[in-house]
């Protein structure tokens, strides 16, 4: 009945040959054909950033793309963040600065967070939100998920970080909202 | 979502037969950011998606002093942002493409497929209406360029026939001292559309500060994007003090046509298209006095 | 951050990392969406284009005969309930609105309201067959704002809703009316010297979870069905899925999925009964799930109000009288939280004179949901601008006006007995001492705001099991879904209890067959009210580890203590060493066999919250766009259990708050249709809008309660919009009494002050 198509790609690392609708996204074939159900459905317009994968390097709303479009992309979805058994240092910093609460952000986040320090290792604040600022959260207030990629960025880059779980208020003390009223953010 | 048909050709050549083959049935998709909504929302059914960015020619951007900037029509924004031409000669332009959507949507959207989308509020079209920038379409009967200024027909329509798409879009270098700018307002500082956008594009003799030329485009404040013809006249000539740059800003909101909607109110729109008239105009001016370019 | 202390506790109050994080940043968490089965169908709903309308015929031979479909249903495949009203969670529902919210019965009430529903091989098929249904409507004029739907000769939306005040009996769009009373105001108001009073209007808001509605339905051919579905209360879906479909509760089994948000607004049942018809008519399971128009344009919101607040203080800034008349969108059908917001409106302070009157009143937008602290943050955007505004009348510093006139221990309420232990006046301290409030702010148009917000806080039942392995690590059982870190608290609970440490503590949610009743996520008491299930629970698995040791060392179980998880006679002697429970789990079979603890719970005294918080903001007054520099929230938790969650529930409330009262709103155009379907126009806070948020947690323990909990899940909310409204006002000088303050809103109100202030300059020349 339905005109599928083979599409050839690369998730995760593996080669992948997969049959879908064109009309399907790449969400939906991550989602319904593939089973790999991590990469969630907020919005599909592409403004809740959910659905983020990162492919050939760059953070993509799965949602605003074609299965078919995927033909030759090196994709990298939640399910490929880890190394094997062992959590990638984001995922950690996340559990370790409870990042998450209700956890259906989290893994677009991640996404769009990996993209970012894969490209700048040492991003300050401001860099920090305005890549985070195409994923959405209802549940955190974003604070401690900023916290958690800084953490992270510091723990790759072998610095020290703050204290465990700890939220240290000398350091909050409004640096966010003095450099979004500088504009600094762009 | 009906069930579609997806080519991705390999050139242009192929791209225009297929899209002439199949007519008002196909639609070139670009970045997708606003096909793929409109196409599950049920408002654009095309039978065919012709994806066009396997056509190197509509992946490139291309630029030199002698002839200008080419950017081709499925060049997403990131790779314009990243582009050191691009930041040093079109700020104005790259900061428009650097406000759409999110990094994700970044990514995907092209500045031709804002163009091509039609919308009134595109961020990128004001930038390319100041700078003066024209359109290379290819379609069934050959090519043919037409300006930015005009593109627009109504909201979700342009001048494209069916079976024509958009290839390149150009723009001459800039002026030794010339420069843009472009600002938007949105309610929050991410993710929205523009409720107002201006652009504006200066070229200076900094002998005496006097206005060159002076090109100004209006976003989101009317049913297309908006060229501020007696706005930009008004400066050129003029030294570019407080009292020019007002000026401009009056004959900027009396060009705006704007409608009450969920994004803001016909007033509010209306001073806003002042306020950032004049903004845009110290910035692009700062820009150019700045700039040193041949 | 106030560090909250371990004091005395060995788990409670550290910071462990939570039990179902490995699963939920790595995509392996399940949630309602991410379930498949075998010869899973997709079901659609089509939902009515226009806010008020008769249905005059649904024709559906077109849909059923697009190859894929399976199934079509409308109201007429479901019973028709009476006009009664039966609990769920939080709030009462009348089961003949809610069928008819399920499936629109004769007229249609809102823009978005389901007509049918379809079950195809494929969602896009099932889109395709809604595009093909053919309905007949007769457009009635649609009520779209209370001041509409009360004036006399109101279009009526529904027949059966009677007048019966005055002894009269008419129709009407009024559902309630509610007048709380004390002292006499027209007294108190001779004695103020100041008196403000303000009329606030505040936009209807969604929740605005990330994850859309979802359920599978399975129905077998025995009878019994099987749901799937993200909800905040299984036991709710269960309970009123039957009611809707006409068949016993006990043939229903919920499975409570991974939650991705609810904030109240997944309490009330939407696409699970009709997963179930639509797998009853097809023998297939069938997945439907909402897309985020059809989440914004028929789930969730809570009310837009109307508001008039006057009150009065003497010079020395003591409140004397205070009067309210709130009205609350209820949506299509009546339940609009405004008995609760004329119940917190005033209870922060102790007023001698109060009248309160408060109307439910339908329009036709889509039936409200609960939203933290549901009616409260309308309610305090109005009395704590007021309040703001008096104190500056008065020449009082905001923070002392409200320790001058706060609640505390033995204040009568305006409705109920006097308050016992509450921790008011400590979260306005904190933020008077924070760093925060304790620094200058400066630069042109800024200003900072400071505001208070209550709630009550509910108890309600709930079942839990503690059951220890032969290993001595232990499960914990419990019927709450994990919405923000449920899981983690709850075996830090037993952990401390039981003395083992925290990783050797599984915790499990059961589905509706699995558990005891359990009440809702919601109100507050999940912590609260579980947390003291799995006290209990854990408790009985003590009391049996004692009658074990007891056994084996010849003693009285009273003659046995139970410390860090070690067993020991009370009396130490002879050659008896003490046990652990690592030692004594691996001899249970040969002790008396398994030890399982059970508890149930139906906590009907709870400790209501508070919160106070301060709020710095920049405006930019060409363009009326407010920029938050600098948040602080100071909040009673009763006694942190994690406290990083407890964190997480201040800020996460705080930044809902501050979204409700700068950008988000729900927009109808003239015709009563939602203009604002997605998430570029429903306008929540990116992380570039909100600067960290700050906490300090205040912890005065709740009375009667064995680890002293205070639930911390809704008042967060409460008071941002009002502390907003009042940064604002310091930095540019206007005072906003319209939610939201968006930036054409602020930029009306600042230029008309511009105006004025001309104007009153051209007069004194």
């Amino acid at each position: 009945m339905a005109n599928k198509v083979i599409v050839e790609t690369n998730i995760n690392g593996d080669p992948v040959e997969l049959l879908c609708e064109p009309r399907q996204s790449l969400l939906e074939v991550l989602r319904d054909v593939l089973e790999l159900t991590g990469s969630k459905e907020g919005c599909l317009t592409g403004d809740c950033g959910a659905c983020t994968v990162v492919i050939d390097g760059r953070p993509v709303c799965s949602c605003l793309m074609l299965g078919v479009e995927a033909t030759g992309k090196k994709i990298t979805t939640i399910e490929g963040l880890a190394a094997g058994a062992s959590l990638h240092v984001l995922q950690q910093k996340f559990l370790e600065n409870a990042s998450l609460q209700c956890g259906i952000c989290t893994p677009g986040f991640l996404m769009s967070a990996k993209a970012l320090l894969d490209r700048n290792p040492n991003p300050t604040e401001a860099e920090i939100r305005y890549s985070l600022a195409g994923n959405l959260c209802r549940c955190t207030g974003y604070d401690k998920i900023v916290r958690a990629v800084t953490d992270a960025a510091a723990a790759m880059a072998g610095r020290g970080r703050p204290a465990h779980g700890t939220v240290p208020s000398e350091t909050a003390s409004g640096m966010a909202g003095e450099m979004l009223a500088k504009g600094e953010v762009k | 979502m009906h069930a579609i048909n997806y080519e991705a050709p390999k050139s242009l050549d192929e791209a225009v037969k297929l899209l002439a083959a199949h007519g008002e049935k196909a639609r070139p998709l670009s970045g997708g950011t606003d096909l793929l909504i409109q196409l599950r929302a049920g408002t654009r059914r095309p039978e065919f998606v012709v994806d066009i960015k396997e056509i190197p020619e509509l992946a490139r951007i291309s630029f030199s002093l002698q002839h200008g900037l080419k950017l081709g029509a499925a060049v997403p924004c990131i790779a314009i942002h990243e582009n050191g031409d691009m930041r040093k000669y079109y700020p104005g332009l790259t900061e428009a493409a650097h406000l759409i959507g999110s990094l994700q949507i970044q990514s995907r959207a092209t500045v031709g497929g804002n163009l091509c989308n039609g919308s009134p509020a595109a961020d990128t079209t004001p930038a390319l209406v100041a700078l003066g920038a024209q359109a290379r379409l290819a379609g069934p009967k050959g090519e043919r360029i037409v300006p930015v200024d005009g593109f627009c027909l109504a909201p979700g329509r342009t001048v494209l026939q069916p079976g024509e798409l958009l290839v390149e879009l150009q723009i001459p270098a800039p002026e030794r001292h010339a420069s843009d700018a472009y600002l938007r307002f949105i309610p929050r500082n991410e993710m929205d559309i523009a409720v107002v956008g201006v652009g504006a594009a200066l070229s200076l003799d900094v002998s005496d500060d006097r206005v060159v030329e002076a090109r100004i485009g209006l976003g989101a404040v009317g049913p297309t994007p908006i060229f501020a013809a007696e706005a930009s006249k008004s400066l050129i000539g003029k030294t570019l003090d407080a009292a020019a740059i007002e000026r401009a800003a009056k004959l900027a909101v009396a060009a705006a046509t704007p409608i009450d909607d969920m994004r803001g109110t016909a007033e509010f729109r209306r001073h806003v298209v002042g306020v950032l008239t004049r903004r845009t105009l110290a910035i692009a001016a700062e820009r150019a006095r700045a700039a040193n370019q041949r | 951050m106030a560090a909250s202390s371990t004091n005395g506790f060995r788990v409670i109050g550290t910071r462990p990392i939570r039990h179902d994080g490995v699963d939920k940043v790595t995509g392996r968490a399940k949630y309602g969406a991410d379930y498949a089965f075998p010869g899973m169908l997709h079901g659609k709903v089509l939902r009515s284009p226009h806010p008020h309308a008769r249905i005059k015929s649904i024709k559906v031979d077109k849909a059923l005969a697009l190859p894929g479909v399976k199934a079509i249903v409308t109201a007429a495949d479901l019973p028709e309930l009476p006009d009664k009203m039966e609990a769920a969670g939080e709030q009462a529902v009348n089961l003949n609105h809610l069928s008819m919210n399920i499936l629109a019965r004769g007229k249609a009430l809102y823009d978005g309201h389901p007509i049918a529903a379809v079950a195809a091989t494929s969602p896009h098929i099932a889109d395709e067959a809604l595009r093909l249904i053919e309905v007949e409507y007769e457009v009635l004029p649609p009520v779209m704002t209370v001041e509409d739907a009360m004036k006399p000769g109101a279009t009526i939306l529904l027949p059966s809703l009677r007048n019966k005040e005055d002894g009269a009996d008419k129709e009407t769009n009024v559902a309630a009316h509610i007048q709380f009373k004390r002292g006499d105001v027209a007294e108190g108001f001779k004695q103020a010297d100041y008196v403000i009073e303000r009329e606030f209007k505040t936009a209807m808001v969604h929740q605005g979870y990330i994850e859309p509605h979802n359920a599978v339905g399975i129905y077998n051919a025995d009878g019994h069905a099987t749901i799937y579905c993200s909800t905040q209360g299984s036991f709710v879906v269960r309970g009123l899925s039957a009611v809707v479909l006409g068949i016993s509760e006990g043939k229903i089994k919920v499975v409570p999925a991974e939650i991705g948000g609810g904030f109240g607004g997944k309490i009330p049942i939407y696409l699970e009964p009709l997963s179930v018809l639509l797998s009853m008519k097809t023998g297939h399971p069938v997945k439907m799930t909402m897309t985020r128009a059809e989440v914004l344009r028929a789930t969730g919101p809570t009310s837009g109000s109307t508001i008039r607040c006057k009150m009065g203080a003497t010079k020395d800034g003591k409140i004397v009288a205070a009067q309210c008349w709130l009205a609350y969108e209820a949506g299509a059908f009546p339940g609009s939280p405004v008995g609760s917001g004329a119940m917190t409106i005033l209870a922060p302070y102790n007023i001698p004179n109060v009248l309160v009157d408060a109307y439910d009143v339908v329009v036709n937008r889509p039936k409200t949901a609960a939203y933290r602290a549901p009616g409260a943050s309308n309610a305090a955007m109005a009395s704590e601008t007021v309040v703001d505004e008096l104190a500056e009348k008065c020449g009082i510093d905001p923070l002392d006006m409200r320790l001058l006139n706060g609640v505390e221990e033995g204040t009568p309420q305006i409705v109920g007995p006097p308050f016992k232990r509450i921790g008011f006046k400590e979260t306005l301290e904190a933020i008077k001492n924070s760093p925060h409030y304790q620094s200058r702010l400066t630069g042109a148009n800024r200003g900072r705001g400071v505001a208070s917000g209550f709630w009550f806080n509910v108890g309600l039942q709930s079942s839990a099991m503690v059951n220890l392995h032969t290993d001595g690590t232990v499960s914990v059982v419990i019927g709450s879904v994990d919405i923000g870190g449920t899981r983690a608290a709850q075996a830090m609970i037993a952990a401390e209890v039981l003395g083992v440490d925290i990783n050797d503590v599984r915790p499990t949610i059961a589905d509706t067959d699995s558990i005891g009743h359990t009440d809702v996520t919601a109100g507050s008491r999940t912590c609260f009210a579980t947390g003291w299930a799995v006290y209990e629970a854990a408790q009985d698995c003590v009391r049996q580890l004692k009658e074990r040791a007891a056994r084996q060392w010849e003693k009285k179980p009273d003659e046995i203590v139970f410390e860090n998880g070690t067993l020991s006679p009370a009396q130490p002697g002879g050659d008896i060493k003490p046990m652990s429970i690592k030692q004594i789990a691996p001899r249970l079979a040969r002790t008396g066999g398994p030890i399982v603890g059970r508890a149930t719970v139906n906590a009907r005294s709870v400790g209501p919250a508070f919160a106070s918080v301060c709020v710095d903001v920049e405006v930019d007054p060409d363009t009326g766009k407010t920029q938050i520099l600098r948040a602080t929230i100071a909040q009673d938790a009763g006694k942190a259990i994690h406290p990083s969650y407890v964190e997480g529930q201040m800020q996460g409330g705080m930044a809902q708050g501050l979204g409700w009262g700068l950008n988000e709103e729900y927009f109808y155009d003239d015709r009563g249709i939602l203009r604002n379907t997605g998430l570029l126009d429903y306008r929540m806070p990116t992380c570039l809008d909100l600067p960290e948020i700050e906490t300090a947690i205040v912890e005065v323990p709740t009375p009667g309660h064995p680890l002293g909990i205070r639930g911390v899940g809704e008042v967060s909310i409460v008071a941002p919009p009002a502390a907003l409204a009042n940064a604002i006002y310091h930095a540019v000088g206007v005072r906003m009494t319209e939610l939201p303050m968006s930036p054409p809103r602020l930029l009306k109100a600042i230029l008309k002050k511009r105006a004025a202030g001309e104007a009153q300059a051209a007069a004194a020349d």
